[in-house]
């Protein structure tokens, strides 16, 4: 049986007396989109981060194409070996980018890291092609480029190791409805050209139905419900899901019901 | 119909808009101050040190334009050649406490843990001693020179400087920036020295040019009590306490000039400073 | 009668929806801004009416000027700005006030709620004095009235009698926007002013915030301009809704007919990219492009470069607010809005 692109089994991680991430299990196949749904405090950032190797985990393993990232990389070999594995884009364009370095520097310090000697040019030329920008906007700096134009340098710098996972940390959330799309789109296009494996956090059930194939819904540290993302929407089993999913305001919304449903649940699990 | 809305005209005006008079005026004494000191030996007009004893505290005329000193001496070249050693004591002080305690701070806040706890708390012995006191102690120690209350003052300046670094250090460090590079499989210490540091390095800076006011006020503080300076080197601060015994004979002239121009140039420091450090915060916004 | 600038420029005129021979909540005609360091107005022309006890939408993206008209209601403007036309709120001209007529406007006629309810509360005040304190401070009741309105108020925002003592770090962001949400209706207000006030909350959140002030509308009567750059939002909750682009009203009408048959280009657009769960699956319709640059004055339609329906006559010529037929209350500024489909010339 061939390994799966990246498995992730038992991770726990506590803070204090709160576990932040419990016992979280989830595979992401060759190619595939995964989204994980949470609202604040659901763990779907800290599993992200533990997924990237910014967190360690209490318990569990992080395996990419079967070989474990869970425990500190020895060397820079190994440090560059895991850069290779996942990348990450977050979600706001407008600290994740080092206010004085222009975007063609980005791009080439971390060609430079990755591929010494050779020459890092045509690279960003591609890059910058690829994900929709001019040669022009290579000697900007990110002060000068809008929310969605420096969104694209981040998912460029992310793409130029690469990476056989790519982590999308809410990375259209600070981003305006017109120029979210456009990068949902642009999103799709590159696993269609790449076959790069998304793990797509985000609390945004409408952005999940755009671009995953899978989808796991996280409330608390746990994993409440998960399966196909169209199955799962379609037919929600968790009264979470339904919850989330009836919180997307539209015409004929009704946000009474809607408290009454957050209040039943919140009841339901008050331990007795 | 069309109005404009404005501010109420306060001391904003003064000093807060971008090219303030006050921001101006400063800028410009500093450079003159400056400009005066590299130039010194070819633009003052009289030697320093020649004692013209029958001349001694005359009044200001064409051939001694700030009048002469109860030891005969030319106040204004005094002050000219003085600019020398009154501004190179402080650049020590602020070259050395930036270097060391910037180096201090970057280190506690990047690495935290154990070794920021030492460091942090190391440096800031150093705070609960006076700076003058230690510096008092060093000339006591090493004798007359510029050299040991300038080691000193810098030793009691770094805890500032290594204060701020770090706090900046530790905002910095959890700016995502940060993170996505680490993600990239740059190694800590890259991140740390290529990115962090130059993002912080405009604030330190702009510190430091307040400090160099201070600085030059303890060292002129040194002068006057004659430590440091040796006796017949000019320096504002010596130039101070050798023209105070003029100002009880009704002369006050070759103390008065010196110590006016000891407060300009710290004012004017401050505010060069402070305008770099608003300039500074407003730009990372 | 079809647009608004035919309105005599005096008296504020009745809200459509408003209830009728009270003046408007919130009465904006024709109102100009300028920046200092810009090249077009920030705001262009911009006509808005909140009608007594009326929720009103302002929809736009960052940009557009939709934060920037709520703050002019409250005249919360950058030093330097430059403004023409008018502002009533419940008949009072805001940008002719002076100082103790500004203040009496922000402490009892106008309140807002803003984004961040982290930001705009201080975290050193225990929860009774910040409700309490502008009406202590500027006498409008006594200490102990005050005290009684705000567990009054409390309690309809449904929290209870213990948090005054609390401090704002151990409440929860939707605890705290309640708490926002209390404190702006202190001074009954008449006109309440909340920019994107659920944003920074959870979805389920936002829902009960969202009640919430469905429920105190009804009960305090008061008008609500709610902005946000959430359509489906704006869709659920308004009576009408205000739709801008670069500076200025694209859209407007009931709420209904503007997401049923949007008749602005950008409307469209964006109901068509916002990727909801009733939209069929698969690529988004992306508007392309940037809204234009402040840096640059446009001519014609600002947004004629994004779209898919400029003709030449867009680029030259700026289209003004025209009524659809047959609806005089929902207008849009296009020359095209008749080629929009799913609007085949009106029913």
């Amino acid at each position: 049986m061939p390994e799966p692109l990246l498995e992730v089994r038992g991770l726990c991680r506590t803070f204090g007396d709160v576990r932040a991430v419990d016992d979280v299990t989830f595979t992401l196949p060759d190619g595939g989109s995964l989204g994980i749904v949470g609202e604040s405090g659901s763990g779907k950032t800290t599993t992200a981060r533990i997924v990237v190797g910014l967190d360690r985990a209490d318990a569990g393993h992080v395996r990419v194409r079967g070989q474990d990232r869970t425990t500190q990389p020895r060397g820079r070999a190994e440090r560059l070996a895991r850069a290779r594995q996942i990348q990450m884009v977050f979600q706001d364009p407008y600290l994740s980018l080092d206010p004085r370095t222009s975007v063609e520097a980005v791009l080439r310090e971390t060609l430079e890291l990755h591929r010494p000697g050779t020459d890092p040019a045509p690279r960003i030329r591609e890059l910058l092609d690829q994900v929709g920008l001019g040669t022009r906007a290579a000697d900007a700096l990110p002060r000068e480029l809008s929310g969605g134009q420096r969104q694209r340098v981040a998912i460029a710098r992310a793409l130029a190791v690469e990476p056989a996972v790519l982590v999308l940390d809410e990375a259209v959330a600070a981003l305006d409805v017109s120029v979210q799309a456009q990068i949902l789109n642009l999103l799709a296009d590159i696993r269609d050209a790449t076959g790069v494996g998304y793990l797509f956090i985000t609390h945004d059930l409408g952005v999940v139905r755009c671009v995953t194939d899978d989808v796991i819904v996280m409330r608390r540290g746990r994993i409440v419900e998960s399966g196909r993302t169209a199955d799962v929407l379609a037919l929600p089993n968790h009264a979470y899901t339904r919850l989330l999913m009836d919180s997307v305001p539209r015409p004929g919304w009704d946000p009474h019901a809607i408290g009454a449903a957050r209040r039943a649940l919140r009841n339901d699990d008050t331990p007795a | 119909m069309t109005m404009t809305l404005v501010r109420r005209p306060g001391l904003a005006r003064l000093r807060a808009t971008d090219r303030g008079p006050l921001y101006l005026a400063s800028a410009g004494f500093v450079g003159l101050v400056v400009a005066v000191a590299l130039l010194a030996p070819w633009i003052a007009p009289h030697d320093p040190n020649t004692v013209e004893l029958g001349n001694a505290l005359a009044a200001p005329s064409g051939d001694h334009l700030l009048g002469v000193d109860a030891a005969g001496r030319d106040t204004l070249s005094r002050l000219v050649v003085g600019a020398r050693t009154s501004l190179l004591g402080p650049l020590g002080v602020v070259v050395f406490s930036t270097l060391a305690g910037g180096a201090v701070g970057v280190v506690a806040g990047w690495r935290g843990g154990w070794l920021d706890s030492l460091l942090s708390r190391t440096t800031e012995l150093t705070l609960a001693f006076p700076g003058l006191l230690l510096a008092i102690l060093f000339t006591s120690v090493y004798g007359e020179g510029l050299l040991a209350p300038v080691v000193a003052l810098s030793i009691a300046y770094l805890p500032y400087v290594a204060r701020l670094a770090r706090s900046l250090v530790l905002a910095e460090r959890e700016r995502p920036y940060v993170a996505a590079y680490r993600v990239q499989g740059h190694s800590g210490t890259d991140v740390c020295l290529r990115h962090v540091v130059p993002n912080i390095a405009p604030v330190v800076l702009a510190q430091c040019t307040v400090n160099f006011g201070y600085a030059l006020i303890d060292l002129a503080g040194l002068s006057f009590l004659g430590l440091g300076v040796p006796a017949l080197t000019p320096d504002w601060g010596r130039m101070v306490f050798d023209g105070k015994s003029a100002i009880q004979s009704g002369y006050p002239l070759s103390a008065i000039v010196p110590c006016l121009v000891i407060i300009l140039t710290v004012v004017a420091f401050n505010v060069v400073g402070e305008h770099w450090a608003d300039k500074v915060a407003g730009r990372n916004r | 009668m079809n647009t608004t600038e035919q309105h005599p420029a005096d008296t504020p005129r009745p809200a459509p929806g408003g209830r009728p021979n009270t003046p408007a909540a919130l009465d904006i005609r024709n109102l100009r801004m300028r920046l200092p360091h810009t090249a077009r107005p920030v705001l262009d022309g911009v006509d808005l009416t909140v009608g007594a006890g009326e929720t009103v939408a302002l929809v736009g993206e960052s940009g557009s000027g939709k934060t920037l008209t709520s703050r002019t209601v409250l005249r919360l403007l950058p030093a330097g700005t430059t403004t023409e036309g008018t502002v009533h709120v419940a008949g009072d001209d805001v940008l002719t006030m002076n100082a103790r007529q500004l203040r009496h406007l922000r402490t009892r006629t106008a309140a807002m709620i803003f984004q961040d309810p982290r930001a705009a509360i201080n975290p050193l005040r225990r929860i009774g004095d910040f409700l309490t304190e502008s009406v202590r401070l500027n006498k409008i009741m006594t200490p102990a009235a005050a005290q009684a309105r705000a567990g009054e108020l409390l309690e309809a925002v449904g929290l209870t009698t213990e948090v005054p003592r609390r401090y704002p770090g151990q409440l929860s962001g939707g605890m705290l926007q309640r708490v926002m949400i209390a404190a702006a209706l202190m001074g009954d207000p008449t006109l309440l002013l909340a920019d994107e006030p659920t944003t920074a909350l959870d979805v389920t959140t936002q829902a009960e915030v969202v009640a919430l002030l469905g429920d105190l509308r009804a009960r305090f009567g008061t008008g609500l301009l709610f902005v946000t750059h959430d359509l489906g939002l704006a869709a659920a909750i308004s009576d009408r809704v205000y739709v801008m682009y670069a500076g200025r009203i694209a859209e407007t009408g009931p709420a209904a007919s503007v997401f049923a048959r949007p008749r602005h280009p950008y409307t469209k657009a964006l109901l068509d990219s916002t990727p909801g769960l009733d939209a069929p699956p698969g690529r988004l319709v992306a508007i392309d492009g940037q809204p234009p640059d402040l840096r640059r004055e446009p001519t014609g339609c600002p947004f004629a470069p994004r779209c898919a329906h400029a003709t030449e006559l867009c680029t030259t010529e700026t289209p003004r607010s025209m009524p659809a037929r047959g609806e005089p209350a929902h207008t849009a500024a296009c020359h095209h809005s008749d080629r929009l489909e799913g609007t085949p010339g009106d029913a």
